[in-house]
């Protein structure tokens, strides 16, 4: 039982005066996934069945491999902001909540250095 | 983690059926849980003759308690939707029970408490917590300008307008109760009723606190737990739209920002 004043509940530890920079690179990163997804995609049906030395060709090509780079960050970072909110949203035990913030952020970035540096070796 | 079972005291059981003759006859399936009798909430159903009642929900529910049950426990006053105090969750949708036609459920109606709220008693939830939050974002004019001494502190037609859409909430909470969001996170996100009242401040031509009530909104959970979902405007019984003055805010914070 807490003999706390509903209004102190309500107010809590205050504003965070934080939020919208997430709130907004989420968006910046979502329009950008619109035109490099399509290229992705269209990207990868005009290589159907093309063999492994045209595609390094391909990747080769400076324009190619930094839509390549700029598609995985993106991704990774967009992937990352949104599962930390569907983190916070659900998880309220404590220390699996951090255990799982540090490890979704770990995992976009080891994710998106890999698939950068596959990237560069190639190029 | 969020807990999505019911506790075990929460688990509902079939409870009694008052069965009554007559022409038109329509079942009211209503939750009732007693905090004084120990036992787990339970759905009792209501045999109501339509014939003798009133077109709206409330209309049955009060006709109950007047004929057939004197133990239902439910909130009512103005019985034309300006007071708010009969939101329950009616046939699925949070809504008022004196602005629900029974005319437009088909078969039982089923009558639930507000979702995700403490139970006091029946159909009464506890607003404690979402009447503090409404205190905690001010709600009232503040300005650092002296009142005029003769008369009332203007506003042109124009900036009135624009509080059309927003001046008409009655606070029955039925937009937050129908948010996932708030129904997870309600302890720190203020939810689309109370987010709607903090943007009927921001949008007041007279107010002179924009900024210091933008620092206060904006927060990872007070604000940005809206995940435009939209239960919010689906639910509201006034027609209003809560998500619509969510995202006036977030835009506010972003022009105060720059990108």
């Amino acid at each position: 039982m807490s003999l706390r004043t509903p209004l102190g509940k309500a107010i809590g530890l205050g504003s965070a005066q934080s939020g919208a920079h997430h709130w907004w690179m989420q968006r910046v990163t979502a329009v950008a996934l619109i035109p490099l997804a399509l290229w992705f995609v269209w990207s990868l049906m005009s290589l159907l069945g093309a063999d492994q030395a045209t595609v390094q060709a391909w990747i080769s090509q400076p324009l190619n491999a930094a839509m390549l780079m700029a598609l995985v960050i993106a991704m990774f970072y967009h992937a990352q902001l949104g599962l930390q909110v569907v983190i916070e949203d659900y998880v309220h035990t404590g220390w699996l909540e951090i255990s799982l913030q540090i490890l979704v952020k770990f995992a976009a970035i080891i994710g998106a250095l890999i698939c950068t540096f596959a990237i560069v070796s190639v190029f | 983690m969020a807990q999505f079972t019911l506790p075990k005291n929460s688990k509902i059981r079939k409870g009694t059926h008052f069965k009554a003759e007559g022409g038109n006859i329509r079942q009211f399936h209503i939750y009732r849980w007693d905090p004084d009798s120990g036992e787990t909430p339970r759905v009792d159903i209501y045999d109501v003759d339509l014939d003798r009642c009133g077109p709206m929900v409330l209309d049955a529910i009060i006709k109950i308690k007047n004929e057939i049950d004197p133990t239902l426990t439910f909130r009512r006053s103005c019985r034309e939707g300006i007071c708010g105090s009969c939101s329950m969750n009616i046939a699925g949708t949070n809504t008022l029970a004196c602005t629900m036609k029974i005319a437009d459920v088909k078969g039982a109606i089923k009558i639930y408490p507000l979702p995700h709220m403490a139970v006091v008693k029946d159909l009464v939830p506890d607003m404690t917590h979402f009447y503090a939050q409404y205190a905690s974002i001010q709600p009232w004019l503040k300005t650092s300008s002296v009142a005029p001494p003769d008369k009332e502190r203007l506003q042109s037609k124009d900036d009135r307008a624009k509080l059309d859409g927003l001046y008409e909430c009655i606070l029955c909470a039925c937009c937050s109760t129908s948010c996932p969001s708030y129904w997870w996170n309600s302890d720190r996100y203020l939810g689309p009723a109370i987010l709607l009242q903090a943007y009927r401040w921001l949008a007041d031509s007279r107010d002179e606190a924009a900024g210091e009530r933008l620092d206060e909104l904006k927060d990872p959970f007070r604000l940005y737990r809206c995940h435009t979902i939209m239960n919010c405007t689906s639910a509201c019984p006034k027609g209003l739209n809560p998500a619509k003055a969510i995202a006036e805010i977030k835009k506010l914070v972003v022009a105060r920002e720059g990108a």
